[in-house]
């Protein structure tokens, strides 16, 4: 699996510089975890690797280079999961994990009366829809889930788009302790082998996910050294070493918190 | 209680205060008359009522279908085409500016006494609010769901049609509920201006004649019909958009 490196990345809204020059390298199968405090600019920096920066009519500076490893442009290879998950509430949760397909159709597939899913790609909504458990809910309008299980219906279309970049601006950040913790496996084993930046505000998330874990912080924001936990992931919450980078990164977070508090 | 039925509770309560009205002021017939008597109109002139409801009905109703398809068109080209924003702006404001009793004339002139003028008018009083929300609509679609359908890879059109356009239905209910009460203003003010049918004609007719027992008929089956296209309207939309107006989960 290739790298995905961006080069010189930098981002400033008016005068507000939000990072300038940043590096990263997310390693070819891995998953690499970006954590920082509220505001700092994570979402923008995903924003800006998906390529979206600018959509949202902000007047926003935006510079940097994306590259795959392998030489291939990095669009069309992503996947894109946020906060929100994003379901729309018009279309069934079987509907709305196959919203790929649907928003690609051309007009040769129109004409030719093509079905909208092949029964190909209906078996493969379903066997994903059952990796994530909600196999009973493919006709389903999203209003009718749980919080926790809307965002597995996000993850089952994220799996769904079958891309090899995918990223992740805090998936689990609106869920209870224990949903949270039970997606986080879940998505760990089903994009297992795929190249992932998770951005979170949680460090025990970084450190049970990531096998590379990055803290974004400061104005403008840098990125400080890796952090790389041992063993295989998802990491069991009674790993010592899990639990004592989890204090010394909560350290650092409040700390940062606390001198912005001062500043302000 | 069921939502069906309170229309009909509030319809018999006013009928009553209506009798009360002219029981209790002894109102006399030429000024105010009383439901029965309006009932009994209604019923010894229901062909002609028929006959004239009809053609209001269908200038109402083909105004409404144009006038929709013309303020679903205009949005999406306010949308679409950014840059004739300042250009169609004006115009449109300024056939919302001048009343539609002053365009009526001029309309009488140019479309005749029949079926065309009124359905102009009717479009008149309408394109503009179904305009308006469907822009509004088509314009607040949530970002992340635009953001989302773009790292997929949909083309415009693709996101028009599968996210855009069925995002901005709900705002465009609102727009559709308010056309549907103003649209039989315009086809009764065209009407009055010149016609030589429906309910607007039957009214003048009646009213130059003193018959007010008529003039009330005619007008509690224009209520009637608008009452009617409101709420079955209002059935419509809810069943067609059935899932909450979302524009964000936040
Ligand atoms: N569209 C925008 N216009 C102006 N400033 C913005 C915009 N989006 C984000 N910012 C600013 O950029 C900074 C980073 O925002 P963001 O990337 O959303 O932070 P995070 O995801 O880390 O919470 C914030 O200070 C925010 O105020
Ligand atoms: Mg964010």
């Amino acid at each position: 699996m290739f790298d995905v490196i961006v080069k010189n990345a930098s981002l400033r809204f008016g005068d507000h510089l939000v990072f300038e020059n940043l590096n990263l390298t997310m390693q070819g199968g891995k998953w690499t975890c970006l954590l920082g405090g509220s505001g700092v600019g994570k979402t923008s920096l995903l924003r800006l690797i998906a390529g979206l920066s600018g959509n949202d009519n902000s007047r926003a500076d935006v510079s940097g280079e994306v590259i795959c490893e392998d030489g291939f442009p990095v669009n069309h290879r992503i996947a894109w999961m946020s906060q929100e998950d994003l379901l729309l509430p018009w279309f069934t949760v079987l509907e709305n994990i196959t919203l790929g397909q649907r928003l690609r159709r051309t007009w040769g597939d129109r004409l030719k009366r093509r079905p909208l899913l092949s029964g190909e790609t209906t078996d493969q909504a379903m066997s994903i829809l059952e990796k994530v458990g909600l196999s009973d809910k493919a006709d389903v309008l999203p209003q009718h889930l749980s919080g926790g299980q809307r965002q597995r219906a996000a993850l089952a279309r994220t799996l769904m788009e079958n891309r090899p970049l995918v990223l992740m601006d805090e998936p689990f950040g609106a869920l209870d302790a224990i949903t949270r913790l039970n997606l986080q496996d879940l998505a760990c084993e089903l994009l297992a082998n795929r190249t992932v930046l998770l951005i979170t505000h949680d460090p025990l998330e970084a450190l049970r996910l990531g096998h590379a874990v990055y803290h974004l912080r400061g104005h403008p924001a840098r990125l400080t050294d890796a952090i790389v936990p041992s063993g295989t992931t998802p990491r069991s919450l009674d790993n010592h070493e899990l639990m004592s980078l989890q204090g010394t990164l909560l350290d650092r977070l409040r700390h940062e918190s606390f001198s912005e508090g001062d500043s302000v | 209680m069921n939502n069906s039925i309170k229309p009909f509770i509030v319809f018999i309560a006013m009928l009553a205060l209506w009798h009360g009205l002219v029981a209790g002021f002894d109102m006399p017939s030429y000024i105010l008359p009383g439901p029965w008597e309006v009932a009994k109109s209604m019923a010894e002139n229901a062909g002609l009522l028929w006959e004239h409801s009809l053609v209001t009905l269908s200038e109402m109703l083909l105004g409404l279908l144009l006038g929709v398809l013309l303020g679903i068109a205009l949005a999406l080209m306010l949308v679409y085409f950014a840059v004739l924003r300042p250009w169609l702006l004006p115009p449109l404001l300024i056939t919302q500016a001048i009343p539609v009793f002053a365009l009526a004339p001029i309309l009488m002139l140019w479309f005749g006494y029949g079926l065309t003028s009124k359905v102009v008018m009717t479009i008149l009083v309408i394109f503009f609010p179904v305009a308006t929300c469907c822009y509004d609509g088509l314009r607040h679609t949530h970002q992340g769901w635009l953001d989302m359908a773009q790292t997929m890879g949909g083309s415009r059109f693709a996101i028009l049609r599968t996210i855009r356009w069925p995002a901005a239905l709900p705002a465009l209910a609102s727009g559709l509920r308010v056309a549907v009460v103003v649209a039989p203003i315009g086809a009764v003010v065209g009407e009055w201006v010149g016609s030589s049918a429906g309910l607007g004609y039957l009214m003048l007719q009646a009213n130059a004649r003193l018959w007010v027992d008529q003039m009330f008929a005619a007008l509690a089956v224009l209520a009637f019909c608008s009452v009617t296209l409101y709420y079955t309207t209002d059935k419509l939309l809810r069943r067609l958009i059935p899932w909450k107006p979302e524009t964000s989960q936040e």
